[in-house]
């Protein structure tokens, strides 16, 4: 799998699709998209550098370990569901905050948290999945 | 959505009207449970750190738990609904008498299971996430016992099975994949016939809102028809694997003494139980026409898993797996009280499943123990236990008296509850059969006690005679970590043996609220049901 070709290009790659995958997370709310199919796109970006550039690569790229970021989704993903306590809303009620940045306008939502929470989960389970077969193999 | 120019009048939609502060406690076991679980799960490298965090949770666990039940006990049955959507469309939780009482057991049991860990687990099974594992374990079991949403409780069912697939391979040791596999594969089996069930139910009403379903099951003209009859005995088949009913048993006593005894402690405390729990909940309160026109089987079903846990638990002399048979018997029990179905029956069922839960996790941590002490599980090589620690010995003997039925215990009320509404029900082999079981345990526990504790070395040793046994002495073992976990289980077998009022009252309250769910049913949709 190692040809010349494949490891010159799978940075790039990986990087486009790391890209890719927080575009469809942004855009799921109400498209097509969000948390779940972006982790599963940022996995396979790592899996596919993986596979060119040697696991420990991308164990150092990727800085913390991949369980420690499924943990950290999680815990980002039950917070988000917490703010409406202040509001005597029911757990889980979305709150809305609208932003303009340089004349556009964001809409910052618990929703969207909890959305990355979920690309974080699973990037961080399927990557470490994912990692483990790896290594395995190149064993 | 909220910058939308169209203007909707969410009040069709959404809940409006402000929830206390207090009814989030409602959600409260299941956010402890997933903060602290994903918490250690970042800090997993850390092994010190890992039993305090993993305890800390699980005591607020317990707290939380606790004023939940206060809160039920005062105001009734609370619902809290995911999202602020109109039931049955957003995500109920519905906390009621019987769903917060197994809750709080069960947290309370996780709980010395997260101390007793701090003694048994070492520092790899905590690096490969033992206090993880038991926190998310315990979110699916409180979410279970605590949602009002059919699907919903699939999903708890999918998160305490993950996590008990992580925690039954601690170790990796050959064995426990062997056991892993069995206790998967037909996991997996149960769990598929419970979505396809749920999903025939979807079909059929269009909701899976637990009290939705129970007032549209209660509207239909034939409650007993042909394809409801068929989710009931899907729901059935689903749910007896998973509490270890006979003939679908056999994974229990194959996989419960592979891991880590305070895994196998927590297993055969909560998760056979959440079965139950399910059958409970749904046959009493949504299929209760379906349950009363199987409940011949379920009777039959009840009485062959009551005889061949007592039996299986006599013909075994690994102590682990003996007990396993002795869970199998139990849950035979609580079948009976399902299969007589009145209101006694069910207080009887429910008292018997959080009886079964602290004794039964007792048990194999006491099973632990006596490893620690005389180096193995086997009867025929254990002995001398007596002359370790007599304290112990007791211990043992009251559990084995509590597990049995034995007054003044706590299993003794719940049998007398169940084998008088199985009399007065005419149901005469039902009740035969749980004192037969009862005296088989008897043997069983005896057998055990006799052999481990009173016979002075391993198998061979002549009567009166002592062998000095390697192995560490009562007080040499690694102190309140091992005999504080212990002693609070066994001091709830005895309180609850001695004032079962308590225990009683709560049992009866939460039996009456599913066979007449109409606090449960106001509680979802308010005053017009």
């Amino acid at each position: 799998m190692r040809t010349i070709i494949f490891r010159t290009i799978a940075p790039y790659l990986s990087a486009l699709m790391v890209l890719f995958s927080i575009f469809v997370l942004l855009r799921g709310h109400n498209e097509p998209g969000g948390g779940f199919i972006g982790g599963l796109i940022a996995a396979s970006a790592l899996a596919i550098f993986g596979i060119a550039c040697g696991v420990a690569s991308v164990r150092r790229a990727i800085v913390f370990h991949p369980m420690g970021v499924s943990g950290f989704g999680l815990f980002l993903s039950a917070l988000a569901g917490l703010p409406s306590i202040f509001k005597a809303q029911a757990f889980m009620t979305s709150q809305w905050l609208e932003v303009h940045v340089f004349g556009v306008e964001v809409a910052l939502s618990t929703p969207l948290f909890f959305d990355i929470g979920v690309y974080l989960v699973v990037v961080g389970a399927i990557g470490s999945i994912a990692l483990a077969l790896e290594e395995r193999e190149a064993d | 959505m909220a910058g939308s120019s169209v203007s909707v009048d969410l009040s069709q939609a959404m809940n409006t009207a402000p929830i206390a502060l207090g009814d989030w406690l409602v959600v409260a076991p299941s956010l402890i449970t997933i903060l602290g679980g994903a918490l250690c799960l970042m800090l997993r490298k850390n092994t010190d750190l890992q039993p305090k965090l993993g305890i800390g949770f699980l005591g607020l666990l317990v707290v939380a738990n606790l004023a939940l039940l206060i809160r039920v006990l005062d105001h009734g049955v609370i619902t809290m609904v995911m999202g602020s959507w109109l039931p049955p469309f957003g995500i109920a939780f519905t906390v009621d008498t019987l769903g917060i009482t197994l809750s709080l057991i069960g947290s309370i049991v996780a709980f010395c299971a997260g101390v007793f860990g701090a003694a048994t687990v070492d520092s790899t099974g905590r690096r490969y996430g033992f206090y993880p594992f038991l926190l998310l374990l315990m979110t699916g079991v409180c979410g279970a016992f605590l949602t009002g949403d059919i699907f919903n409780l699939y999903v708890w069912f999918e998160v305490l099975l993950i996590s008990s697939y992580g925690l039954l391979v601690l170790g990796n040791d050959r064995i426990q994949l062997d056991g892993a596999v069995k206790y998967g594969v037909l996991n997996l089996i149960g769990t598929n016939l419970f979505l396809i069930a749920t999903g025939m139910l979807y079909g059929i009403f269009g909701t899976l809102n637990m009290a939705d379903l129970a007032l549209k099951v209660a509207a239909l003209e034939n409650p007993a028809s042909g394809t409801l009859a068929t989710v009931a005995a899907l729901y059935f088949l689903a749910f007896a694997m998973k509490a270890a009913a006979f003939p679908v048993n056999f994974w229990l006593p194959a996989s419960y003494h592979t891991p880590n005894v305070v895994v196998s402690a927590v297993f055969a405390g909560l998760l056979t139980k959440v079965g139950v729990y399910a059958l409970i909940r749904i046959f009493v309160l949504i299929l209760p026409a379906s349950r009363g026109y199987m409940a011949d089987v379920i009777a039959l079903v009840a009485i062959a898993t009551l005889l061949t846990g007592a039996i299986g638990a006599l013909a075994q002399s690994e102590v682990r797996r003996l007990l396993g048979y002795v869970v199998i018997a139990g849950i035979g029990s609580m079948l009976a009280g399902v299969a007589v179905g009145s209101t006694l029956a069910i207080s009887g069922a429910i008292f018997y499943a959080v009886h079964s839960i602290i004794v039964m996790t007792a048990l194999y941590m006491a099973a632990g123990i006596m490893n620690m002490m005389g180096g193995s599980y086997d009867l025929r090589q254990l002995g001398g236990l007596y002359q370790k620690s007599a304290a112990f010995a007791a211990v043992f003997l009251v559990l084995g008296f509590a597990v049995s039925g034995l007054p003044p215990f706590s299993g003794f009320w719940p049998k007398v509850i169940l084998v008088d509404a199985a009399f007065s029900d005419g149901r005469t082999w039902l009740g035969a059969a749980i004192l037969v079981s009862g005296f088989l345990t008897t043997l069983a526990m005896g057998r055990v006690w006799i052999f481990a504790f009173w016979r002075g070395g391993p198998e061979g040793t002549t009567d009166g005679e002592t062998v000095a046994i390697s192995g560490e002495t009562g007080t040499q073992l690694s102190g309140a970590a091992v005999w504080l976990p212990l002693g609070i289980l066994t001091a709830l077998v005895v309180y609850f043996g001695l004032q079962p009022e308590w225990m009683l009252e709560l049992s009866t309250q939460g039996a009456s609220g599913i066979v007449e769910p109409l606090g449960y049913l106001r509680s979802v949709f308010g005053g017009q049901v």
